[in-house]
């Protein structure tokens, strides 16, 4: 444990990669410990039900038991079962009472125990909480987080592995954000929490307690050993609609999120590319000036993420370099994405876009 | 043929149909209609398992003749019955004439609740101020009862400048949340849910506010629905589950959303939620049997779903013709009769209204619905343009506009 100074009743800017927390002169000191994502997202959870008593925090084996993931792990003991409970199996019925709790005027955070296991809620998430401030003007809002692991990496097969969030991109009215490391985990989520409109959280369960590079047949790194994995113990926001430049560089700019954050710096050092790679961290509404500041600086760019290539989230980022960038471009824009197909079971890592294949599409945006 | 089934004629398909379509005569028997003041009342706080037959059964106060009879006759003054009566004249008007507006192309779509009005309404007054409804399209009575504006509620329909959704719904899919009245979402049977998830909430926080959800008897067919029912029942939430049950969703007959030789109360039974079948165009057992519920909800003994038996006298909406599916004089032949006309002479039985004062109340209400229609016409409508402005199409997407709607704005130019 380390003591640093950073910002803590603020919005803040979470630190670059190696970069120390500074805290700017009259800010008060703030502990900061080596967390996993898990314990920095348990960390959130529990800085807000002691904050805020209309926050609440419920999911399928989430109370008692503290989630398969063990993210609310002792929140139920310290907080009672009125504020942190199990639910039935029915995502529907999650999101839907979420729905009407946030109405209510509570800020409930639901669990989702896969992402693949959303669908079933997707009329209340669609139709119900990204319209409900809309629909009645400002009446009634649905300040709602909802928590879903996502991605491969696990042998989770096609029920354990999906990232939807194109889904959710897609949809006016919701805000979709996915973490790629502790302290963006509990920043974010914070944010999230406070935040009055509906958040698809993506959790990347692959990163749940060590940053992954794709290098799946070495040894797992832990948080401790990432700077990134020193996480302020007490209150700290990660803002909504930032992005944040996780490694700087002159030649391709690489937009990217999630897992494929460390991919994409594996396969940056390994093909020798000086690739600026951009975590987008929010993924809508999103933040344009940093892709676009950094697309134009380096003329060059590459999508990468690790859901299905076709109609994917990278698409819309395809486009948007396009729109805002095109006569700066010195190449055609770059894809880089999981295969058309289920993610399969035991061809997991024929189907991830892992360190290798993500150099290749870096080689080809050099070209020409 | 299988070895193991028995000789027989092969398999077939049922689609169940209503007993009568246009030019017949509808067999009203499948509703086993109970006589006024036959069916038991329990007190509120007894086990769900121990009332399975009220699911069955049908709760009725008042009798052929308007008399209040039976263990469900309600404490209720007749201040409050006159107070009853002429919010579903006014309820009844207002239909009438938005309908006729909407003839007139001066409103561009319209849902009326005729036949239907003692159940909104009685449920209302039932209710204590701060509960909230979650409503469908039918239950303007409700509004009605907490005495919303006739000339804001025009102004929606109207699509207006004055429209407090800004023009965003459809006529109808009111929100108005002063008046305890839940924005109609249009997707149907996610409300019931919603609802659920409110009445949680005031459990949460130590509330004495419940929550009141309301279904039509097709889209009880929605996995929604379902869903609502469990939770009410784990969570023991302070919500009543309302199944109006007028027969009919849009053309297709309750049989269809699987109504056929069971009830629609009953589907609260294997949930272990107290379910009541209920005469809904008998406006004493609507405020009896909400009166019920909303005293389990309030005191933790649970959720209550209650079916209201009733008739859609009118069609879907101004975009249906129910004499394409269903006998034109079907509503003369339902059992029931028309709930205000049963109210209307119960009161005059207990000396507590006339036929003149119902005619002066009539022409003073048919006024007032006309002087707000005038009103809130001045105020423009979508046939003469004058709506909320293009601008503000791009507000409330988030709470604060993010960048990519700001640029969309200024593409569109306003």
């Amino acid at each position: 444990m380390s003591e640093k100074y950073c910002p803590p009743q603020e919005p803040s800017v979470p630190p670059s990669r190696g970069e120390k927390l500074l805290g700017r002169p009259g800010e008060s000191l703030q502990k900061t410990t080596s967390m996993t994502m898990i314990q920095a997202l348990r960390s959130a959870m529990d800085v807000m039900l002691e904050r805020d008593d209309n926050v609440v925090v419920f999911g399928e084996d989430v109370g008692y038991f503290g989630g398969v993931f063990r993210c609310t792990e002792g929140l139920q003991k310290k907080f009672g079962s009125s504020r942190v409970f199990d639910t039935p199996i029915s995502e529907s019925g999650i999101v839907g009472v979420a729905v009407g709790m946030g109405a209510y005027g509570l800020r409930p955070v639901a669990e989702i125990q896969f992402a693949d296991y959303v669908y079933p809620a997707t009329d209340q998430i669609v139709s119900e909480a990204a319209r409900l401030r809309y629909r009645s003007a400002g009446e009634f809002i649905a300040p709602i987080t909802l928590r879903m692991p996502c991605g491969g990496g696990i042998y989770g097969g096609q029920t354990h592995s999906q990232s939807p969030e194109a889904y959710f991109t897609h949809v006016c009215g919701l805000r979709t954000v996915m973490p790629s490391n502790p302290y963006d985990a509990k920043g974010l989520l914070i944010a999230s929490i406070e935040n009055n409109d509906p958040v698809i959280f993506l959790e990347p369960k692959r990163l749940y307690n060590g940053p992954f590079d794709g290098h799946h047949d070495k040894p797992v790194v832990p948080w401790s050993q990432h700077p990134q994995g020193e996480v302020p113990e007490g209150y700290y926001t990660v803002p909504l609609e930032a992005a944040a430049v996780y490694r700087p560089g002159n030649e391709l700019t690489v937009l990217t999120y999630g897992t494929m954050v460390f991919v994409a710096e594996a396969a940056a050092m390994e093909s020798g590319i000086d690739a600026e790679i951009i975590d987008l961290r929010s993924l809508w509404p999103l933040d344009l000036d940093t892709i676009v500041n950094s697309v134009k600086k380096t003329g060059r760019c590459a999508v990468v993420h690790e859901a299905t290539r076709s109609s994917g989230f990278g698409a819309e980022l395809t486009a948007l370099v396009q729109e805002h960038c095109f006569y700066h471009l010195e190449a055609p824009i770059e894809r880089v994405a999981g295969w058309d197909t289920p993610y399969p079971h035991a061809q997991e890592w024929a189907y991830f876009p892992g360190p290798a294949r993500v150099a290749e599409g870096f080689k080809r945006a050099m070209e020409k | 043929m299988s070895k193991n089934a028995p000789a027989c004629t092969p398999l077939r398909l049922h689609v169940p149909e209503p007993t009568g379509r246009p030019g017949q005569h509808t067999d009203f028997s499948y509703l086993h209609v109970t006589p006024a003041g036959a069916t038991r009342r329990p007190p509120v706080d007894t086990q769900p398992a121990a009332i399975g037959d009220l699911a069955f059964a049908l709760v009725r106060v008042l009798d052929a003749d308007g008399n209040a009879v039976g263990p469900w006759a309600p404490q209720i003054t007749p201040e409050r019955l006159r107070f009853g009566l002429r919010a579903m004249l006014k309820t009844r008007i207002f239909d009438a004439r938005m309908l006729i507006a909407q003839r007139q192309k001066k409103i561009s779509f319209y849902m009326q609740c005729l036949g239907e009005e003692a159940i909104s309404v009685a449920h209302a007054l039932a209710l204590d101020e701060g509960d909230m409804c979650f409503p469908t399209y039918r239950q303007q009575g409700l509004l009605m009862a907490r005495e919303v504006p006739l000339v804001e509620l025009i102004c929606q329909l109207l699509s207006n400048q004055r429209d407090p959704l800004k023009g965003r719904q459809l006529p109808v899919l009111y929100s108005v949340r002063k008046a305890g009245f839940f924005s109609i979402s249009g997707n149907l049977a996610t409300q019931v849910v919603q609802a659920v998830g409110w009445g949680m909430a005031a459990a949460i926080k130590g509330d004495t506010k419940i929550a009141s959800a309301w279904i039509g008897d097709g889209s009880t067919a929605e996995a929604d629905f379902h869903t609502a029912l469990v939770f009410a029942h784990v969570y023991r939430a302070p919500v009543i589950i309302n199944v109006v049950n007028n027969q009919w969703a849009i053309s297709t007959f309750q049989a269809i959303a699987g109504g056929e030789g069971t009830t629609f109360a009953a589907r609260g039974i294997g949930s272990g939620i107290a379910s009541l079948r209920v005469d809904g165009n008998d406006f004493l057992a609507v405020y009896a049997a909400s009166r019920w519920a909303a005293e389990r909800a309030r005191c933790n003994l649970g959720p209550t779903l209650i079916e209201w038996v009733t008739y859609r006298a009118g069609g879907h909406s101004t975009s249906d013709d129910p004499t394409k599916y269903r006998p034109a004089d079907d509503w003369k032949n339902f059992p029931l009769g028309d709930p205000l006309e049963r109210l209307k002479q119960h009161l005059i039985n207990i000396g507590a209204w006339s036929e003149e004062e119902h005619q002066s109340v009539q022409k003073e209400l048919e006024a007032e619905v006309a002087a707000a229609l005038k009103e809130a016409e001045s105020y423009g409508s979508l046939a003469d343009g004058h709506v909320h402005s293009a601008a503000e199409m791009f507000e409330d997407v988030y709470e604060e506009m993010p960048e990519h709607l700001r640029r969309q704005r200024q593409e569109l130019g306003v």
